[in-house]
């Protein structure tokens, strides 16, 4: 059984039909890349795969279990798939590492002294084990990014969900957030990742997920994908992203 | 008519205690609940948020001296309730104080992101966990200014208290300046003690903003 499975997704949002039927598998270990245009709703999937969005018909199942958000241990399965969004959404009132070790002190039960090594190992993972006393916003964006990464790592998720996690982020900044990933694919993490870095799609992905107009338009290697699109759809997204 | 003295400034002094008192009364049973109304008019529960808006615009639309009048004349009258002027007194300012900090709070926690709930939940943590270290720090810190603001306004509110009879520090005034016939010496007295009042608690919320500001 697959650790994800989607099963003829839908969701709106009013009037507007954004997810129109989405089927999709990740194995354990997978990378997979999510890519399209704005609004072929490859954000919404994510969020719905995180319960963070109810969807109106169709199933997800994450490790077996049927994600909703009604679901009766939607916390603790919140604890074992981290998200990391666009807009980083550090707590700004708190050190990097209360950031990290807020959630594991009151949901794992941890010791003061467990939590602060937990910060440095997860900081390490991330290259930024000097930072650990630093305040969200004396980091750059980069930097920020690495933390929100961290702070999902310290729940030792079996799942890590990316929602164009570099779109905000200077050009120069991009880099170091797309090493930290490779490093996380390199371990074995399973990831779901919204990109537009068709670089990283084209590396480091085991499968390529292309959606239009809220659907699964086209899903395969990269190699196979990038190289011989099937649709007219993909081909002219590929060339304009070129 | 006797010369304004020593003995005048004492009672003015004496006074204070219970504007002090007023004061204190206000905020341990109004902040509670104004902690309440700020919750409820941003919870999810529609009911919830439409409750306590029509509690916050009724506690706001009716002037602090109706308040005043309704609860010192009008218990008695409706509820056949004889209670001491202090507790009359005391529920008014209470509801005052829930009424004006339950706004400036619920603005508070409506100014954080609402992306930071969502960086919560995604965590795993409860509403309340995220709440409490997450948007409740944050709000607190945005609510500040304005919270010593109503602080200031509740001090000096106290004096309307003397209307209905109630003997802070306004209404020792009174006493005095008609004792004395020497108003212009007793009130400018008065006013300083309320200047007096009010200054540090300035000063201290000017500090902490400052504080908080540096440790972000």
């Amino acid at each position: 059984m697959a650790l994800v499975e989607i099963r003829d997704v839908r969701k709106s949002f009013g009037q507007v039909e954004v997810l129109k039927g989405v089927s999709l598998d990740v194995e354990e270990g997978e990378i997979v890349t999510i890519i399209g245009r704005s609004g072929s709703g490859k954000s919404t999937l994510l969020r719905c795969i995180n319960a963070l969005e109810t969807v109106n018909s169709g199933t997800i199942t994450v490790e077996g279990q049927r994600v909703s958000t009604g679901m009766a241990n939607l916390r603790q399965f919140r604890q074992r798939v981290g998200i990391v969004f666009q807009a980083f959404n550090l707590f700004p009132h708190l050190t990097v590492e209360k950031n990290i070790t807020l959630a594991p002190l009151l949901t794992k039960k941890i010791g003061k002294g467990e939590a602060r090594a937990l910060a440095q190992d997860v900081l390490g993972r991330v290259g930024l084990t000097d930072k650990i006393d630093a305040w969200p916003e004396q980091l750059s964006g980069g930097q920020q990014q690495r933390v929100a990464i961290a702070r999902c790592l310290a729940m030792a998720p079996h799942l890590m969900l990316f929602d164009e996690v570099t779109s905000a982020l200077d050009p120069e900044l991009v880099g170091e957030v797309l090493k930290v990933m490779e490093d996380m694919a390199r371990q074995g993490m399973t990831m779901v990742l919204v990109t537009h870095e068709m670089g990283f799609a084209r590396n480091v992905a085991n499968k390529i997920v292309f959606m239009h107009q809220g659907k699964v338009w086209e899903e395969g290697p990269p190699e196979k994908l990038f190289a011989d699109p099937r649709t007219p759809e993909l081909r002219s997204f590929i060339n304009s992203v070129k | 008519m006797r010369s304004f003295s020593l003995i005048d400034l004492v009672s003015l002094v004496y006074a204070l205690q219970w504007t002090v008192l007023l004061v204190l009364l206000a905020l341990a049973f109004g902040a509670p609940l104004a902690l309440l109304l700020a919750t409820a008019r941003t919870s999810r529960f529609a009911a919830l948020r439409w409750l306590a808006a029509a509690v916050i615009q009724l506690i706001q639309g009716v002037p602090l001296l109706g308040l005043l009048f309704f609860f010192y004349f009008g218990m008695p009258v409706f509820l056949d309730l004889q209670v001491p002027a202090l507790v009359a007194v005391g529920v008014a300012y209470t509801l005052y104080t829930a009424g004006f900090l339950g706004d400036i709070w619920r603005g508070g926690i409506q100014a954080v992101k609402p992306a930071q709930w969502e960086a919560g939940a995604c965590l795993g943590l409860s509403a309340w966990q995220q709440f409490r270290h997450i948007i409740g720090p944050q709000a607190l810190r945005l609510s500040l200014p304005p919270t010593v603001g109503f602080l200031v306004q509740l001090i000096k509110g106290t004096s309307l208290a003397s209307i209905v009879g109630f003997v802070e520090l306004a209404r020792a005034g009174q006493v005095a300046s008609a004792a004395t016939f020497q108003p212009l010496l007793t009130y400018s007295l008065v006013a300083a003690i309320y200047f007096a009042l009010c200054l540090p608690l300035t000063l201290w919320s000017r500090s902490l903003e400052a504080r908080l500001n540096g440790a972000r």
